[in-house]
């Protein structure tokens, strides 16, 4: 290698420079995020140690902040997305890859990949628009008629809340999902489908016992993806959660995310705990994609490297 | 790839002469801060630099907080604000800071009262009640007795607040405070505050569409956007015991109602104003200097400063902004005409 690259044409040899540069770039940049962070959330961290992360209130008039009703906006609303999300994204990739042909799997792909284009904006003014009348005229009503001795469903249909947010996400998250996984499925060997077909199965067997099984890892990877993109999503959420500091077991009840708070509080925040607290919310934030990021990297070199040279 | 990067140098050599001749040409004065007057600055600033074309005036709408962060950085020549400099950001800022009151805002009370169309009147109780979560139905007794004649609903209260921290919510909390011992002692005032119930809203529009969106909500917007959105608007009982709609005329005189115990920095609240006429849930919004002015910018913003509590009050009702009343002008006029350069 050493040999070899001494005779690079000078070129060559900045442009491997640059990329070098550019790429600890990347790195160190990464890095002064978390630092700086860090220290702008030091003033609060210090103060109420990392109890701050479970303490449940926020009130800037008195000073009290706590990340718990945040966090618990944020996780429950990225796995109602997930929940939603999964079933149909695993559909639409066995459609695309599995079932459907030529014009219409093109068309299908394209539009699959199109919904990852609409900006978050116009997501969360559809949600506020339609999907939360939606909610609060027909579907709340019903589920709190019928299901309404479930905790889940309690309370008065509101549309924004927990659910419009969930659903909102599950629809952004969709492309993500489907189109990694529609990657992972292009990956199986063409002869372990014909193997199984062979062996005289139906193609709901095909696709459960040499598809489905052996993606899982690379499915799960795909729905973590999907997760880091829901939990990072700031603006649809912001339009259609309720922007409120409150922990309810009801998906009717308005809540707020880590991301939302941030873009709602950030601007106007006076005195200094009150920044120290919402820097302290992005750090927080920044652990959690950075931990789920890194999961689904390994998931899916894992998938990567299980059948590299078999196909 | 060798042509792309030439063509992009001469780019970027013509963009910084043509940057070198705008400076020459144009006194460049900067500043930061408020998002709520905005409209009606970018209207004065370019107004003004048809009239002078020697200065130029930019305006970033960053926000209040920021807008007094970046003057105290001194990476503004002015900041501007919707609420006045507290005491301790006044005594970091190491000189001293001169507030120039520029128009008058108003928060309006809107609702979304199925089968009531007309303008309702609220007390301050009242508004202090539904916000904090005591009245549950439209059609509660208390309502309808201030509001003979309209026929109320069984429908849900749904207050509706804005979520982002906003000057619109420390003007409203601080008129709840000042009329709402409760209000006062278990919410407070401030730009964000912990709302006892209900929904959030991001920003003027979002809680607008939130209103229109849930029937049997009620808010509190910027009068502008109830306006642009044709929302109805509640007349509110103010300090003198009479229902007044929010109008440039009842704003300017909350301003006139308070004139007289009026501090000689502007610094103050003018919800809850005295005088018959006056709407209580009304602020200043400000612009803030040093009052020893850079040497370079200063002598053409004081004249610009001039300019705005002259020709400048007429631009303000198109933008529905309240004018200021003609005895704070006089008075505004004397503190400017005291800026040192």
């Amino acid at each position: 290698m050493e040999k070899k690259r001494k005779d690079l044409h000078i070129g060559d040899k900045a442009f491997y420079w640059i990329l070098k540069v550019m790429a600890f770039g990347i790195i160190l940049l990464l890095l002064a995020f978390f630092v700086l962070l860090f220290k702008m959330s030091w003033p609060v961290l210090s103060k109420v140690g990392p109890s701050f992360f479970w303490f449940n209130d926020w009130n800037p008039v008195t000073e009290e902040y706590g990340a718990l009703p945040f966090i618990f906006g944020t996780i429950a609303t990225s796995l109602i997305a997930l929940f939603l999300s999964v079933p149909i994204s695993l559909g639409a990739a066995l459609l695309i890859t599995e079932i459907a042909d030529g014009g219409f799997r093109k068309i299908l792909g394209f539009l699959v990949e199109m919904l990852a284009a609409i900006p978050s904006v116009v997501y969360g003014l559809w949600g506020l628009f339609v999907v939360v009348p939606f909610l609060r005229e027909t579907v709340q009503p019903f589920l709190s008629q019928h299901f309404g001795f479930l905790p889940i469903f309690e309370g008065a249909p509101l549309g924004v809340g927990l659910m419009a947010a969930g659903i909102v996400l599950a629809i952004m998250i969709t492309p993500t999902i489907a189109t990694i996984s529609r990657e992972i499925f292009l990956t199986i060997p063409k002869v372990y489908k014909e193997g199984a077909l062979a062996l005289g199965a139906t193609r709901w067997e095909m696709i459960r016992l040499s598809i489905l099984k052996s993606s899982v890892s690379g499915i799960l990877g795909a729905s973590i993806l999907g997760l880091g993109r829901a939990l990072g999503e700031t603006m649809a959420v912001a339009m259609v959660i309720g922007n409120r500091a409150e922990i309810s077991a009801s998906l009717f009840s308005p809540a707020q995310s880590m991301a939302s708070l941030i873009a709602n509080e950030y601007a106007e925040a006076s005195g200094e705990m009150h920044l120290a607290s919402l820097t302290a919310i992005g750090f927080g934030l920044l652990i959690v994609s950075l931990f789920m990021n890194s999961t689904a990297r390994i998931i899916v070199w894992r998938v990567e490297r299980k059948y590299r040279g078999t196909r | 790839m060798n042509k792309f990067l030439v063509s992009f140098f001469i780019m970027v050599s013509f963009t910084a002469v043509s940057f070198v001749q705008m400076t020459n040409a144009a006194q460049l004065i900067n500043g930061a801060g408020a998002t709520f007057p905005y409209p009606l600055y970018s209207k004065w600033f370019s107004e003004y630099n048809k009239q002078n074309p020697n200065v130029k005036i930019n305006y970033q709408s960053v926000g209040s907080g920021a807008g007094i962060k970046q003057l105290l950085a001194k990476t503004v020549d002015f900041g501007a604000s919707d609420a006045p400099m507290k005491d301790d950001e006044l005594k970091s800022a190491g000189a001293p800071v001169v507030h120039i009151p520029t128009v008058l805002g108003a928060v309006v009370v809107s609702y979304n009262i199925p089968g009531v169309s007309t303008s309702i009147n609220l007390s301050p109780a009242l508004v202090s009640d539904i916000f904090m979560g005591k009245i549950k139905k439209w059609n509660d007794p208390k309502i309808a007795a201030e509001n003979a004649g309209v026929k109320f609903p069984d429908t849900a209260v749904t207050p509706v607040y804005r979520s982002d921290g906003s000057g619109t919510t420390s003007v409203f909390t601080d008129y709840l405070a000042k009329v709402s011992p409760e209000w006062s002692e278990k919410v407070g005032a401030g730009k964000a505050v912990k709302w006892p119930t209900g929904l959030g809203g991001k920003g003027n529009e979002g809680v607008a569409g939130v209103l229109k969106q849930t029937p049997g909500s009620v808010g509190y917007v910027e009068q502008v956007y109830a306006v642009t959105n044709n929302l109805p608007v509640a007349s509110i009982k103010n300090a003198a015991g009479k229902y007044v709609q929010p109008s440039f005329e009842s704003v300017s005189a909350a301003a006139e109602g308070a004139l007289k115990t009026m501090p000689a920095d502007y610094r103050v609240s003018i919800t809850n104003a005295a005088g018959a006429t006056s709407y209580p849930i009304a602020a200043f919004t400000y612009i803030l200097v040093y009052k020893k002015m850079n040497a370079t910018t200063g002598k053409d913003f004081v004249q610009f400063l001039k300019w705005s509590m002259g020709q400048g009050q007429s631009f303000a009702k198109d933008l529905a902004y309240a004018p200021l009343p003609k005895s704070l002008v006089t008075k505004v006029e004397v503190t400017i005409s005291q800026l040192e350069f």
